[in-house]
Parts: structure tokens; C-alpha cells; sequence
């Protein structure tokens, strides 16, 4: 059962992600960027992002050093949100974040992020799997000071 | 002592088989398998008799210290005062009154630079510290820098993980007015050549405190022969209560401080217009303190002597040459290796985050600490974010080390 948990957290996809990372490196002209950082483990994060006039996330890039679950959460958001509108990436946050926290969710529309539904084993690793999505809400918000998962915001 | 077993200078494994038996915490097991207790650095796991002397105090005779006249208070405050009466033989300090019972390591060093720092430092002076010191020697010195305009001075580390002792002794000046050093790096395990640093230390005319809450576990302290100002130790790292810690200093110094909280307990007379404190160390002691604490922490330091920290230190040593020897066959990158360390390994796994084998290995039922160790400039000293780090208490064996090991192969053939 325990290696099941392990390996439940350690998928392949998961691993591919942390040694491919998709949409890795700095984004020329982003219009919004953030900085994330989780004192806890050292995980460092920085997105950029171009919004158009429509509110659409034309094109996402990020770069950073973490460990594989808080690198394949950040090159799966990009994946995830690219050419979405804003309100359905905040959207997209809320039930990724109850997905992590063992909530039920619709996982129809979390898509390939229900790969990272096993860290709601490892309540320590929440933190790695929300640290992109913290950053990518403060982008949103072109809240230019380095977001941190210790600042007693939700987990 | 009800769990006596040797004081010879050396353990035979039937000797640890009987330290183990003191410990319950080693009989649970985790992940289905039985509890690797790798992060004694971080908090040690308690004996029996120390969980048992807590119990006894709550059942038998629970009443606040230095207040009552009844018999149950008389029998609180005496095993409080003995708890004092240890450590200062244990620290071999010159008098009980040199003892200050605090919260923890950090307590001690906030009080020190408050008491002793905030009145005297100016600008133009300096407090100097190390590269390595762990971020409660480092945090009180800033703020109190802060509060004078003192100037805060940090002594560099070379690429073992070992102060500069000519880059300390250059930094020294008439200028320093403090020097406060860790006995032992949390984060390597460096142990640092204190008796030297602070005698010139003293040669500059600067006060010195020793951080010693890696130390205190693992060798024996002799505060006089130091000649150190103010020794720091935690209890909780030393096998006793958490939530207490110890503050020696020179009776001279903490007598011309002032105290650092205001309260009950550490006044000799109140009135509105002037109080009278109490002589140290109760002039520190504000409040009612942490009783079952100081009475633990007695029975720890008991069980500690008796085992003998001579044959504690040869063991861990033995714990440390043989897992040093097993991280350069598995290639671990092996970070801080100082020619004096204490028993604490600290390393990378190739390019595996520490954090995810951390995960891994808890599920092999082994605790080890992965992150920046409170130590985050020498994390940057070293460009890591975090390192693994092992360390070894006498109640540990080879056996756990091997187990280390296979988890940290088969982590690699996960991440391969
Ligand atoms: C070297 C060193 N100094 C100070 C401390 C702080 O001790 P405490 O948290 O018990 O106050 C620690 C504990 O991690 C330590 O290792």
C-alpha cells in the first residue's frame, strides 16, 4: 500500500515533466511575471506570461529549481493555462487546490493535473505542488513582490 | 538509575542493544517498517527515565516553584534547583547562580543580545559571527545591530566547511565587542577550535558566547577551562524536555545585566514607583518557568553521564567514519568536511531535489532532515537549495546506516 502511495506520487508523467520541463526558460516581452518561493524546501520559481486585450494567456514560460513535484507542477500549469482566459485559470487553481487537499473534484476539467492528485498523501509536499500556481495567481495580479508559500495564506 | 548499563569507554553492541531498550520511540515502526531515526540533530528522541520523571512530577507532586510553603511546592522547587544544581556541574560552571533556565538555544542568545548587547553596543562597534552559525545566532545579532548601529561582522568558511581562522582572527579588532560562534555546525557537523577563538577573542577585549546546541550532546563542556562568557544549550537536543533551554554566564556579566522580561519571580519588591529584582539568576527567570522541563532534563543529563560521553563520542564517531565511508562508495556529494565533525552528514543525491528523497526515504520508515537546516547562507555558501543530512546519536547502529543506504539506491533507481 505504501509503495502504491510512493509510486502514486511519483508517476511517470510526473517524472517526465520534472526531467523535460515543458515551456522552461524566460518569456521575451511578458507583459506580467512573479517570483515564487518556498522557504520550506528552497524551491524557487520565476514565471512570465504575456496577457492580451482579451484577457487571453497568450504564451507562458518559466524557470527555476525545485524539486519534481513542484517542477512538473509548474511545466503542467503552463501546459494547462496557455491560451486560456484569466478567470479560467484562477478557476482552474481553485480545484487543483482541492484536488491536493483529498476533496472531491470534477477531474474532468483538471485535465493531466490529476496526475499530482497524489500528493494529497504527502500533506508536506502540498506546498511544492501549489508553489507555480501561487506564483502564476501573483503574475495575475502584477503583484511584483516574491510570493511565498509561508505567508500564511490557505495551506 | 534504573537503566544502568555501562561506563567503560567503549560500547559493545550488547551495549547499544540495551540504550535501544531505553528508548520506546525505537520500538514503532513507520511505513510498515521500523523507525530509522536519522535527525538527531534537529530534536534526539527521550529514555524512559526522563518520560517517566515527567509523569512522576504531573502525578506526584505538580506545584508551582518558589511560591508555597506546602510540602508538594517544597518538593517542585528542590528538583527544579537540583535540575540547576546539574547542569552547572555538568557545564562545569563555578556556581549554580551562573545558570539561567530559558527556552531554548534561541531564548538564550535573544537574551544575551538584549541584555548584554542592546545596553553597550554603539556605532563603530562590532559583533562578529561565522559562516556557519545557524540563523539563531545570526537573527538576535542583526536585530540588535539594528537597535545601535552596531556593525555585524561574519568570519568566512573555506570549502570544507571550516571557519578561516585567519580570516576570524583579521576580523577581530578593538572594535568587536561580541563574538558569539557555534560550538558545532548544525548544518555539517564542523566542529570549530572554540578554546582557541575565544582566547582571542578575550585578546581584543570582546565577550563571547558559544552556541553549543550541537555540542552539549556529543562532548564533554568545561565552561571555565573554555573560559567562554556565555555557553547556549538546548535540552531538547540533549535527550530531555522540549521547551527549555540553558543560558550559562559569567556571574560578573550577569550581574551588571539588566533583566530581559519583566514578572513574577524575578523581583525581590514591587511598588509603583521602584522595583528590586532578584540576583541572577532569578532576575532572568521571569514568570512561572518550565518546572517538569528543568526536572527532565536533570534525568537526561544523569543517563547521559552515566553512559559516559566519552564512549558516546567514540561511538558516534565509529557512526559517522562508517557512513562517511558508504556516501563516498555510493558517490553521495558530501557536503562540509571538515577534519573535526561531529556526527552529522550532510550531502546531495545526484541531482534529486532533497525534498523528494526525503519523501522517499520516510517511506522506507528513515527520518532524515532535508532542507536548508536553518542555515541558509551556508546552504548559498555551497549553491544548494537544501541538503540531506544524517545524523547519528549513540542509540543508532550500522544496521540503520545500511538501511539508509539501500533506500537512498533504490531512490536513485527511481529517479534514473
Ligand atoms: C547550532 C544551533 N543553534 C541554535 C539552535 C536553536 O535551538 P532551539 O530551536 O532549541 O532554540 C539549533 C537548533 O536547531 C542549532 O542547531
Amino acid at each position: 500500500m505504501n509503495h502504491d502511495e510512493l509510486s502514486e506520487l511519483y508517476q511517470e508523467v510526473i517524472m517526465e515533466h520534472n526531467h523535460h520541463p515543458r515551456n522552461y526558460g524566460v518569456l521575451p516581452n511578458a507583459n506580467h511575471q512573479a517570483a515564487g518561493f518556498n522557504p520550506l524546501c528552497g524551491d524557487r520559481i520565476n514565471l512570465k506570461l504575456n496577457i492580451d486585450q482579451d484577457d487571453k494567456i497568450t504564451a507562458i514560460m518559466f524557470e527555476g529549481n525545485g524539486c519534481a513535484i513542484s517542477i512538473a507542477s509548474a511545466s503542467l500549469l503552463t501546459e494547462m493555462v496557455q491560451g486560456k482566459p484569466v478567470a479560467e485559470a484562477y478557476g482552474l487553481f481553485e480545484q487543483f487546490h482541492e484536488l491536493l487537499t483529498g476533496k472531491t473534484v470534477n477531474t474532468a476539467s483538471l485535465g493531466k493535473l490529476t496526475v499530482l492528485a497524489g500528493v494529497n498523501a504527502f500533506p508536506a509536499r502540498v506546498k511544492c505542488a501549489t508553489l507555480a500556481w501561487h506564483t502564476l495567481k501573483a503574475a495575475l495580479a502584477d503583484d511584483a513582490s516574491t510570493v511565498s508559500t509561508e505567508t500564511g495564506n490557505d495551506l | 538509575m534504573n537503566t544502568a548499563h555501562t561506563s567503560s569507554t567503549r560500547f559493545s553492541p550488547a551495549d547499544i542493544e540495551k540504550i535501544r531498550a531505553d528508548f520506546p520511540i525505537l520500538k514503532i515502526r513507520v511505513k510498515d517498517h521500523p523507525l530509522v531515526y536519522l535527525d538527531n540533530a534537529n530534536t534526539s528522541q527521550k529514555p524512559q527515565c526522563v518520560i517517566d520523571a515527567l509523569k512522576e512530577y504531573y502525578q506526584d507532586y505538580n506545584a508551582n516553584i518558589h511560591r508555597a510553603v506546602y510540602e508538594i511546592s517544597e518538593r517542585a522547587t528542590a528538583a527544579y534547583e537540583a535540575s540547576r544544581t546539574r547542569v552547572a556541574q555538568f557545564l562545569n560552571a563555578s556556581g549554580n547562580n551562573e545558570i539561567v533556565f530559558v527556552k531554548g538555544t534561541t531564548e538564550a542568545i535573544n537574551l544575551v543580545a538584549q541584555s548584554y548587547g542592546r545596553p553597550r553596543l554603539k556605532p563603530g562597534d562590532e559583533v562578529l559571527i561565522t559562516a556557519l552559525e545557524h540563523h539563531s545566532n545570526i537573527v538576535p545579532w542583526q536585530l540588535v545591530c539594528e537597535q545601535t548601529g552596531a556593525t555585524l561582522r561574519v568570519a568566512p568558511i573555506n570549502l570544507q566547511g571550516e571557519v578561516i581562522v585567519e580570516e576570524y582572527e583579521r576580523a577581530l579588532s578593538e572594535k568587536t565587542k561580541i563574538v558569539a560562534v557555534g560550538h558545532i555546525s548544525n548544518a555539517l557537523g564542523t566542529i570549530n577550535p572554540i578554546a582557541d577563538m575565544i582566547a582571542k577573542a578575550h585578546a581584543v577585549g570582546a565577550v563571547v558566547l558559544i552556541d553549543g546546541a550541537q555540542a552539549a550532546p556529543h562532548t564533554p563542556i568545561d565552561v571555565q577551562a573554555l573560559d567562554c562568557d556565555f555557553y547556549a544549550f538546548s535540552s531538547h537536543k540533549i535527550y530531555g524536555p522540549t521547551g527549555l533551554g540553558v543560558l550559562y554566564g559569567k556571574k560578573a556579566l550577569l550581574e551588571a545585566m539588566p533583566p530581559y522580561q519583566g514578572g513574577g519571580e524575578m523581583i525581590k519588591w514591587v511598588s509603583f514607583e521602584k522595583t528590586l529584582y532578584q540576583d541572577p539568576p532569578y532576575k532572568f527567570e521571569a514568570g512561572t518557568q518550565h518546572i517538569e522541563g528543568a526536572i527532565g532534563l536533570k534525568v537526561a543529563l544523569d543517563y547521559l553521564c552515566h553512559l559516559g560521553l566519552d564512549a558516546i563520542g567514540h561511538y558516534e564517531q565509529e557512526l559517522l567514519y562508517y557512513a562517511t565511508n558508504l556516501a563516498r562508495e555510493h558517490r553521495l556529494n558530501i557536503i562540509g568536511e571538515a577534519l573535526h565533525k561531529a556526527s552529522i552528514l550532510s550531502f546531495t543525491l545526484d541531482n534529486i531535489h532533497a525534498h523528494d528523497v526525503g519523501t522517499i526515504l520516510n517511506h522506507y520508515g528513515i527520518a532524515v532532515r532535508a532542507g536548508h537546516h536553518c542555515a541558509l547562507p551556508v546552504m548559498e555558501f555551497f549553491h544548494v537549495p537544501a541538503t540531506l543530512r544524517a545524523s547519528f546519536s549513540f542509540y543508532n547502529t550500522k544496521s540503520e546506516i545500511d538501511c539508509l543506504f539501500e533506500a537512498l539506491r533504490k531512490t536513485r533507481e527511481m529517479f534514473k
